[in-house]
């Protein structure tokens, strides 16, 4: 473990110490702060014993990629028998793969040790971490924390570089703003899926699994275009779970496609505002997850 | 050394014992009854998602593999529902071994009146069968539903389709089993099982069926013991296979279980020698 001082340093301000647990009183810029540094120690810290056996970590990361490019493989070996899916090319769908695959996959190196989160309340193991003078979410998130995981996100990146160069796109202003963009936010997203989705194991410890369809399965989602399902589904991940958000409705302003759904063209530029609030929402979740916590007591 | 005592001690009733530790396998997993639903779910979600791209791809071409666009989405269905079922990206029994390597129980496993292959290959069929009906059924329903599938309407094929599935988790139990024993020599097959599961996932026809591969890869993949797990089922419920083509399938199968079955049977008896010689 690392040293639990090493938690509290850099928000402590000088003088007298303040008590352990501040609560709602620390400002929230503070409590950011201390968050993301806990989250970097605890990182850190995994990173030096994950580390300290090299070539399995290299075995590992070239499996996860390895893993991971079978998605596309599939992708490929489909574009042997055909030359469009629902009316995009391949390398319409490279883009779509490698954005969707890039957000999920940073968002899982980031945040995506949450999802131990039933596990831990089953062994009694998160009530450790909330004695802790430290934010309990960053320290979920950080746990376990494995640079392996880099894998799938730069294989992704592979892909959308491809893509990039492979497409006709007439790039303007607001199109080349838009790719940064939407990695960004799409991150976010798939960040606050992964977070509100391990706080539903607050209430039902079983939940892990059910968030593994919203994450892999909304990633698989958005490897193809939205043109080849059900008008229904593409609503849902609209205006139900925001995924959409993170890649398909930008991509079509970037590659100038048609709307299936008709919607404003406002919706293509709004994944910022669908990130902010997927990100409030997982926060009040996570909150009211662990206001309704009760220790199991072992 | 311990066969001696194995063979009187189970004498009589081995077939009694080893139908014992099915049930018991059949009954824990029925016992997580929240993470099964939430299993079900997910295989649901992937199947509709994967359906409708086989429904893209089928419309692109028509016919392409052989399999009309019922027969395509139909397909995924039966593989979701196959897909815990075989194991194919490993697990059931092979966590269980994993964490007996980690504790060393292992060593105590060997010493057993009771056949170590067998044992683990009747608890994995055990679980096998319960998630055939619990993650296989329902989401099979559901697609059922949602889409325009086909499922056989004579009983015969769905016996037929059973044997081939039960023949199928043999198989991957035997590629499983050997995983595991190269953790008597590794100190973990976290590695080997990540390769594992890459070279399953290819080569059973879960992600494609076997037929839309190109050339030599498709030729590797029909010999290779994988296509045993999803690909020689399917076809067997999709009725590709009938008359000479199922018995050559159910062959096929069979084949590759005896020779896994026997090579992981050696392989265990090398394993034995290895604990025997470290002291435990």
């Amino acid at each position: 473990m690392a040293d639990l001082r090493d938690l509290r340093a850099p928000a402590d301000p000088p003088g007298p110490r303040l008590p352990l647990d501040l609560g709602d009183r620390e400002p929230v810029l503070v409590r950011t702060r201390r968050a993301l540094w806990t989250w970097w120690l605890i990182a850190g810290m995994w990173t030096r014993s994950v580390m300290a056996y090299r070539a399995s970590f290299a075995l590992m990361l070239g499996a996860g990629i390895a893993v991971t490019s079978l998605d596309f493989v599939v992708l490929v070996l489909m574009f042997r028998h055909t030359d469009r899916l629902g009316g995009w090319s391949l390398p319409e769908l490279a883009f779509l793969y490698g954005t969707s695959g890039f957000a999920l996959g940073v968002a899982n190196l980031l945040v995506g040790s949450v999802d131990a989160l039933g596990e831990r309340i089953r062994t009694g193991t998160l009530d450790t971490m909330l004695i802790r003078p430290a934010p309990a979410l960053a320290q979920l998130c950080a746990e376990r924390f494995n640079l392996r995981r880099l894998g799938r996100p730069l294989q992704a990146t592979a892909v959308l570089v491809w893509s990039l160069t492979a497409l006709p796109v007439h790039w303007t202003a607001d199109r080349i703003l838009l790719v940064p963009t939407l990695l960004l936010c799409g991150t976010v997203i798939f960040g606050a899926v992964y977070i509100g989705g391990a706080t539903l194991q607050f209430w039902w410890g079983e939940a892990k699994e059910l968030q593994n369809s919203l994450t892999y399965g909304g990633a698989t989602l958005l490897h193809y275009p939205p043109t080849i399902f059900a008008r229904e589904l593409v609503a849902g991940v609209v205006f139900g779970i925001p995924l959409a958000f993170v890649n398909w409705l930008p991509a079509l302003r970037i590659l100038d496609r048609p709307d299936p759904l008709g919607l404003p063209t406002a919706f293509q530029y709004a994944s910022p505002a669908a990130a902010l609030l997927c990100a409030l929402a997982a926060a009040l979740a996570w909150r009211a997850g662990l206001r309704a916590y009760r220790s199991t007591g072992n | 050394m311990a066969t001696s005592v194995q063979l009187r001690a189970v004498e009589g009733g081995a077939l009694g014992l080893y139908l014992a530790v099915a049930r018991g396998a059949f009954r824990r997993y029925s016992t997580y009854r929240a993470a099964t639903l939430a299993g079900a779910f997910t295989n649901t979600v992937f199947g509709c998602i994967l359906a409708s791209t086989f429904l893209a791809l089928w419309r692109a071409r028509p016919g392409l593999g052989g399999y009309d666009t019922t027969q395509a989405v139909t397909y995924i269905w039966v593989s979701q529902a196959l897909l815990v079922t075989v194991a194919v990206w490993g697990g059931g029994f092979q966590d269980d071994v994993q964490e007996r390597f980690r504790s060393g129980d292992i060593a105590i496993d060997l010493y057993r009146p009771v056949d170590f292959q067998g044992w683990w290959l009747a608890s994995d069929l055990g679980r096998a069968a319960f998630h055939l009906l619990a993650r296989g059924v329902p989401p099979t329903l559901v697609g059922a539903l949602l889409f325009h599938t086909r499922l056989p309407a004579s009983p015969a094929v769905w016996a037929v389709f059973l044997l081939s599935v039960l023949l199928a988790v043999v198989v991957s139990f035997g590629l499983r089993f050997l995983v595991s024993l190269t953790g008597f020599w590794l100190h973990d097959s976290e590695g080997v099982r990540a390769v594992m599961l890459v070279v399953a996932m290819f080569f059973s026809g879960m992600l494609l069926p076997i037929s839309l591969f190109p050339g030599a890869l498709g030729t590797a993949a029909h010999v290779l013991p994988w296509s045993a797990l999803v690909q020689i089922p399917t076809d067997v419920l999709l009725e590709r296979r009938t008359g000479g083509a199922l018995l050559t399938g159910l062959a096929f199968q069979l084949a590759w279980a005896a020779a896994l079955l026997a090579a992981g049977r050696a392989l265990q008896l090398l394993a034995t020698r290895k604990v025997v010689v470290q002291g435990g």
